[in-house]
């Protein structure tokens, strides 16, 4: 059997992926992957944001995005019970902000610490694939994804940069920094 | 125990850049993607329960509003494996789409079209041990939408997919048999491969349809492999 085709997302993904953010009062108001921290986990909490831009410069501000991740300790699928792992938010309809409470990911078994990301939008036939590693992590000279990047200066593309605690990566479809999505 | 996911075969896909649907031209990643073997992140993926559907999740006639809303009343159904063929038990199936009349309860969607009370065009629901799903709906209406010219969507279902692991996820549209606008859409048109649109493509099941009350329509979906033989190794 053969992979089904994929299509776009569209524009009005949001009614069918986040009702509630969109509007439309569904699922006891809550939507799927609203919210990763479910309790008083012992992990170290982040907020990850992330902004799109296409080949214009321009924000993409109806993107939705999901993540998925290890918990504090490296554990993927989480083993932490107030922690799920698992995450989706749509970007901000005015500046393109995607916003996501987490927690900093412990690193998976031969891997630097890194959070999945997959992105789908109008425009995007086929939903991305790519990865947000934590700038100045140990392990990343060693990391099976990062150390198959070539050339290497392109690593800097999926580095998330700290401030506080809030760590923050752009991601460009297309020009000189277009960001390195993953054939997975 | 690690289930490493088969290689996606890109021809199955739209490419990227599909210049006759125009947002692709800025959205299109335009160097290609990395190859890699899956690791432990892309093999494994959340889990849902059957405890997080509502009893009217999988009912659009009937999830929204109190009104019953307006157009012919279908069931979409069907089956979910993936490319070696297993079924895929406990995949959660969202779906969305335009009311009869072509329009979404979104809002961004300024078609004339009315809205409809009884209707908001979203639901859920999750296959079970033999990989089944259903769901019932209105037949959405097909629209036009700004491309640059005289461009109608065919009538369509947006379906998100999750399998066994993150790396199946899969976002795409369900289109009705004999409709002409399948045939006239940059959208669909972007698939290279015309058998893969004839699979994007449900039919008419008269063994499914519920005398005096709605057609069904049948619509199988496959997620990518994962390689048959599991085994213990480095990630």
């Amino acid at each position: 059997m053969k992979e089904t085709a994929s299509q776009t997302a569209g524009p009005y993904l949001h009614i069918g992926l986040l009702p509630n953010v969109a509007g439309l009062p569904m699922y006891n108001g809550t939507d799927p992957g609203a919210a990763l921290v479910t309790g008083p986990t012992d992990a170290a909490r982040i907020t990850l944001t992330l902004r799109i831009f296409d080949g214009a410069g321009d924000a993409v501000t109806d993107a939705m995005v999901e993540i998925w991740q290890a918990d504090g300790a490296g554990h993927i699928p989480s083993q932490d019970a107030d922690f799920t792992g698992w995450g989706r938010a749509t970007a901000d309809p005015e500046t393109g902000l995607i916003r996501f409470e987490t927690v900093k990911p412990g690193p998976v078994a031969g891997q630097a610490p890194h959070v999945t990301l997959w992105i789908a939008a109008r425009g995007i036939n086929l939903a991305l694939h790519t990865r947000a590693y934590f700038a100045g992590d140990d392990g990343q000279d060693t990391d099976p994804v990062l150390s198959r990047i070539d050339p290497p200066a392109r690593r800097e593309t999926l580095m998330a940069r700290q401030d506080g605690d809030t760590w923050h990566l752009d991601i460009r479809l297309q020009g000189d920094a277009e960001t390195v999505f993953l054939d997975i | 125990m690690r289930r490493p996911l088969k290689p996606r075969v890109r021809g199955n896909h739209p490419p990227a850049l599909h210049p006759d649907y125009r947002t692709t031209v800025l959205r299109s990643p335009r160097l290609a993607p990395l190859s890699m073997p899956s690791t432990l992140s892309e093999e494994t993926g959340p889990v849902f329960g059957h405890d997080m559907l509502g009893p009217v999740d999988a009912d659009l006639t009937r999830n929204f509003g109190n009104d019953d809303p307006i157009g012919e009343r279908i069931i979409v159904l069907g089956h979910v494996h993936d490319e070696t063929g297993r079924p895929v038990p406990d995949a959660l199936i969202e779906v969305w789409q335009a009311n009869a009349g072509g329009r979404y309860r979104h809002r961004k969607d300024g078609y004339l079209a009315p809205l409809d009370s009884g209707f908001g065009g979203c639901g859920r629901c999750m296959t079970d041990a033999d990989g089944a799903y259903a769901f019932r709906t209105v037949r959405p209406g097909p629209y036009p939408w700004p491309n640059g010219g005289n461009d109608w969507r065919p009538a369509h279902i947006h379906f998100s997919l999750f399998g066994a692991s993150f790396g199946q996820r899969l976002v795409t549209q369900m289109y009705f048999e004999g409709d002409p606008h399948i045939a006239l859409c940059p959208i669909v048109q972007s698939i290279p491969d015309p058998v893969a649109i004839e699979r994007l493509t449900a039919r008419l099941d008269m063994e499914a349809t519920i005398p005096m009350d709605a057609r069904a329509y049948r619509f199988d979906i496959v997620l990518r492999g994962r390689r048959a033989t599991p085994f213990e190794g480095q990630p």
